[in-house]
Formats: structure tokens, C-alpha cells, sequence
């Protein structure tokens, strides 16, 4: 699946109170989680990101808490996918656990805000629109390939049981 | 070749003789862990796996925590649904009202979190029970919930990083200081996906609360579980209150490690790490002058009745300067009865403090003590990240005890010897 969004750059080391504030933490509503995503970051993000615009990080993306509302944040308001440098290893699992494709890439530091990417979640590729430059990312594991192709987790899990109990 | 003690607690829990780094592992649970802001998402998704029972109703523990005694309507009505869950799945312990405090303090001092035991909640900070000789490890609420309800978790298996601490600790030092020191050193994604080991002679007698502590913030250097081998210390702390079985298990001689660090904590003083990364530390001598708005003493990293005891040392007899505000949290109601008992809220009331109950609240920017605009607070939690205690524009600084304590006294970060 090949898919185009623009960039929108943030830094190392992008916390789990940056994606979403604690103070927002009394619903899992994710429309109400959307409405205030990495606000802490940029007042502005969550009236300017467009659906499929894509998430840039530095090092240790996402980083903090276990809040599920992390992820959930970041897909309610219309982002296809994040790539960082590297993941902090909750949010790594909370974003396949839900479905947000995410990408570990080198070369995430080079990307800058308001370019655009085209990003192949199948092989993994990555090419700045702009630049024809090309990028690869690390590979998912295949454990984490049949998660996203069982559609999370949870019907993983359900399928297994039936599996066994069947 | 040798496994950790890492090693060991997972291969046990998933039927195996040995694992070795990198291994994908389903692996069986001893606890199950949620609380008042991530149970809400797990129990939606456990309704919609469509099992009607969580795999065992002593091992899923619910604890509201963060936002309690509810703070507003929202907050009443998630931990509602909790309780309605706890009721109709009969869950055997659910710690609510006037039994409820910070989830990982909780939980030891309950003897539901023991050495050897595997557990997993929807928690962050859920590493804190590796101080116990535990595998234990935060994930998110859909981890959990199938947790609840298949027993088991896939893991894979961490490479771990030794830390070997010798020497003496000098006066006001304690294992928030190793761990502060330890984050320094490596950085926020030092450790990621790795499990820390912490060891060495003053490790070996370092109390439960302190290694508690320490095994708390593994995760504020991006690890995936802190663990320290349990001995004496720990089965003293233990023997009174488990409510289950448990078993120790050690690393051996020739276990692998990615990597080793070897520390001379005399060199250690007491730490302080400034905005907004719990990596940013200074030893007390270098912090310089920075005025305070606020102190809060208490949190999973630093409620414990030794972090009351440290504080009230320091406090005894003096008043908290004109200007600052000082909030001091008991982690459990047992913490409080103890330091009611013990005559620490008169030293806690007559240096001008706000005794709080037991919650979570201002460590996470939740309730009880949120910043203002361009305020600073020195609190002995374990993040410092921007707005985690309330406005964007204001700083979080994380201290041991005893320094938030004269902190408060002085009106600006100090450590007791500045008293
Ligand atoms: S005290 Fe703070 S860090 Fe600990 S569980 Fe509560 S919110 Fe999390």
C-alpha cells in the first residue's frame, strides 16, 4: 500500500504528554483526543493537520506513558503514519496493537515540515516528493506483519482462540 | 553460556529451559495490571474480544489511581466503569475509596507483586515491581486487555545492561539518585528495549523502597524492565505479605550482557534533573540558584513511608519559606497511618504543608497541586517532561526526598546541608 501525506517535523525525544496532555486523560474518546493533539507541542497542529498528513520524530518517539491515547490521538486526527529515527518501545507496540502504521527510518531527520512523502508500507520505502530522494526503513517483524494482517491484536488473539477451541 | 535473571523469569513463564535475546515468546502472566485511565480502553476492548470472563479473577488488578478521589464528572465515571467491571467479573482484589493508593506502591506493599512473578499493566511506571526480583513490564490497554483474557502476553526477549554500583552513599543519597545518575548517563533511549540490571555491593544493601525506587524509573531511560536479584532485603519485605507463591531467581556468573557500567556511587552526590528530561541531571552542587513555586513529595517513585520519614527529617522544626507550597502525598493509606502514627503529619502541618490523600494527582498534571504559567515546581516524581504538571510554560525539577524537602524550606532547590 502506497501512500502520499505531507510532513509535519518534531523533534528527539517526543513525549507521551506532548502527543497527548494528561490533562485530557478523562475520556478515550478519539474525537476529543484528537481535538488536542501535540497541542503542548504546537498550539496550532490539531486545526492544521489534513487527513493522511504524515507525523515526523527524531530519536525515542513517543517516549513516557502507556496511554493507549497516544496512538489514538494521532490516528482520530487524520495522520497515516508516523516515522521517527527510532520508537520508544510502548508506543512501538500500542501503535501496531491499533493499527497506526509506523515506520523506523535513518533518515527522519532530514525531513522537514511541509514536504511530502510518499511511503510504501509494504517494502518499507520512502521518497521526498521534492528531492526524488530515496529512503529505506527497518523492516517490521514478521510477528508484527501478521498482528497488522489479522487487523490488530485483539482479532489475532480471537482467531487464535478459535483456533484452539475449535 | 549463562542467563539472566531476565532470561530466567521468562523462560519459566513460557515453558521453556532457556531464551535468549531476541526471542518472541508467549509467556504466562501472574498479573494483569489497569488503572483508572488506561482500564477504561481495556475493558472496551476485553467486551469486544468477546469473552465473557477474565482468565483469573485474583490476577487482574484494577486500581483507580490518577484522578482519584475523583476530581470531576469524566473522572467519576471512568472509575465507575471500573468498579461496575470488578463487580460483575468478581475480580478478588479492587482497591477503591478509602483502600486505594498509587497502583505500584500498592501492590508491594499488599504482597500481590513478588519476586519471580511476571507482570504486565497498563501502566508505564509497572516496572517499579523489578526491585522485587520481578519481570514486569508497562504496555498499552489492548496488550492488557488480551492479557485478561487469554493469561498470556507475547514478549520478546531484552538484551539486558548490567550496572554494578560500589561504594558507600554519601549523606541525603538514596537509589533516586543512583537511578537519576544512572539516566544521566545514559541518556532517555539509553536503555530502549533493553532490561537494566542493577547490582553491586550498594545495591546489596540498599532498602526495598530504595530499589523500588530505582526500578521505577527503567523506563525514564526508554527500558522495557529494571530488575535487581532478590536476597535477605528482600524476603524480610516480602514473607509477611505475599499473598501468593513466589521464587528468586538470580543471573548467572556467565549470563550475556550487551553491555556492562560500573559506578563508584562515593562520587555520587544528590541529583536533580532539570527541564524538561528526566536525563538532564546536575549533582545538588552545580544547580545554582533557582527559585520555586512548589514542592510535592510522593508519587510511585517516592510515596513510600522511608521517603516520608526522609522528608519529615528534614522538615523538623522549620517552615516551608513564604511563597512556596509545599504538598505532601502518602502513596498508600497504609503510608498515611504510619506517618500519622509516627508524628510525621505534625512535622509535615507545622512546616505549613498540604497533606494530601493518597493518589496520583499532581505528578501527572491531573489534579491537587497543578502549575501555573511560568511556575516551577521540585517534586520527587519521575518525569519532568514539558506541561506534566500542568501548563506548558511551567518546569518540573526531580529530586530525592530529603532535597525536595529543603527545597521547600528554602525557596529554591538546595539540599539539606544548605539548611
Ligand atoms: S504516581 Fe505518577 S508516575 Fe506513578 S503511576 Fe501515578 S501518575 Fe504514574
Amino acid at each position: 500500500m502506497k501512500h502520499t501525506g505531507k510532513v509535519w517535523k518534531f523533534g528527539n525525544d517526543v513525549d507521551t504528554d506532548l502527543i497527548i496532555p494528561a490533562r485530557y486523560l478523562t475520556t478515550s474518546d478519539p474525537e476529543e483526543l484528537a481535538a488536542h493533539c501535540m497541542e503542548d507541542a504546537d498550539p496550532g497542529f490539531p486545526q492544521k493537520v489534513r487527513p493522511g498528513d504524515i507525523i515526523v520524530g527524531g530519536k525515542n518517539f513517543g517516549c513516557g506513558s502507556s496511554r493507549e491515547h497516544a496512538p489514538i490521538a494521532i490516528k482520530a486526527a487524520g495522520v497515516a503514519c508516523v516515522v521517527a529515527r527510532s520508537f520508544a518501545r510502548i508506543f512501538y507496540r500500542n501503535a501496531f496493537n491499533m493499527g497506526l502504521p509506523i515506520l523506523e527510518c535513518g533518515a527522519a531527520d532530514t525531513f522537514e515540515t511541509g514536504q511530502s512523502l510518499s511511503v510504501d508500507l509494504d517494502t518499507g520505502e520512502i521518497v521526498v516528493a521534492e528531492t526524488g530522494a530515496a529512503h529505506e526503513t527497518t523492516p517490521i517483524p514478521p510477528f508484527m506483519q501478521e498482528l497488522v494482517a489479522a487487523g490488530g491484536l485483539m482479532p489475532y488473539i480471537r482467531k487464535k482462540m478459535d483456533a484452539t477451541s475449535g | 553460556m549463562g542467563m539472566t535473571i531476565t532470561e530466567k523469569i521468562l523462560a519459566a513463564h513460557a515453558g521453556k529451559d532457556r531464551v535468549s535475546p531476541g526471542d518472541l515468546i508467549m509467556a504466562d502472566v501472574d498479573v494483569a495490571l489497569a488503572n483508572d485511565i488506561t482500564a477504561p480502553i481495556a475493558i472496551d476492548r476485553f467486551r469486544k474480544s468477546g469473552a465473557g470472563k477474565v482468565f483469573d479473577k485474583s490476577r487482574v488488578l484494577l486500581v483507580p489511581d490518577h484522578f482519584v478521589p475523583n476530581k470531576d464528572i469524566q473522572s467519576a465515571m471512568q472509575v465507575k466503569l471500573l468498579r461496575e467491571f470488578a463487580r460483575e467479573q468478581e475480580l478478588t482484589y479492587f482497591f477503591d475509596g478509602g483502600e486505594s493508593g498509587v497502583e505500584h506502591a500498592l501492590l508491594p506493599e499488599k504482597g500481590l507483586a513478588l519476586p519471580g512473578d511476571l507482570i504486565v499493566g497498563a501502566d508505564s511506571h509497572t516496572c517499579t515491581y523489578g526491585g522485587l526480583g520481578a519481570f514486569a513490564t508497562g504496555m498499552g490497554s489492548t496488550d492488557i486487555a488480551a492479557a485478561m483474557v487469554t493469561g498470556q502476553v507475547w514478549l520478546k526477549v531484552p538484551e539486558s545492561i548490567r550496572f554494578i554500583f560500589r561504594g558507600d552513599l554519601n549523606p541525603w543519597v538514596e537509589g533516586k539518585d543512583l537511578i537519576l545518575y544512572a539516566i544521566g548517563d545514559i541518556g532517555v533511549d539509553g536503555a530502549l528495549y533493553r532490561a537494566m540490571e542493577f547490582t553491586g555491593p550498594t545495591i546489596d544493601a540498599l532498602p526495598m523502597s530504595g530499589r523500588l525506587t530505582m526500578a521505577n524509573m527503567a523506563i525514564e531511560a526508554g527500558a522495557k524492565n529494571g530488575v535487581i536479584a532478590p536476597d535477605g532485603i528482600t524476603e524480610t519485605y516480602v514473607a509477611d505479605r505475599a499473598l501468593r507463591e513466589y521464587r528468586f531467581y538470580a543471573s548467572d556468573p556467565d549470563a550475556r550482557y550487551a553491555e556492562t557500567r560500573e559506578y563508584d556511587v562515593a562520587k555520587i552526590e544528590p541529583q536533580v534533573a532539570f527541564p524538561h528530561l528526566p536525563e538532564n541531571t546536575r549533582p545538588i552542587s552545580d544547580v545554582g540558584s533557582v527559585p520555586i513555586d512548589q514542592v510535592v513529595i510522593g508519587s510511585c517513585t517516592n510515596g513510600r513511608i522511608e521517603d516520608m520519614r526522609s522528608a519529615a527529617a528534614v522538615l523538623k522544626g522549620k517552615k516551608a519559606a513564604g511563597g512556596t507550597r509545599l504538598i505532601v502525598i502518602p502513596a498508600t493509606p497504609s503510608v498515611y497511618r504510619s506517618a500519622l502514627d509516627e508524628g510525621l503529619f505534625d512535622i509535615f502541618l507545622d512546616a505549613g504543608a498540604i497533606i494530601s490523600p493518597p493518589t496520583c494527582g499532581p505528578c501527572l498534571g491531573g489534579h491537587m497541586g497543578i502549575l501555573a504559567k511560568g511556575e516551577r515546581a521540585v517534586a520527587t516524581t519521575n518525569r519532568n517532561f514539558v506541561g506534566r504538571m500542568g501548563h506548558p510554560e511551567s518546569e518540573v525539577y526531580l529530586a530525592n526526598p530529603a532535597v525536595a524537602a529543603a527545597s521547600a524550606v528554602l525557596g529554591r532547590i538546595a539540599g539539606p546541608d544548605a539548611l
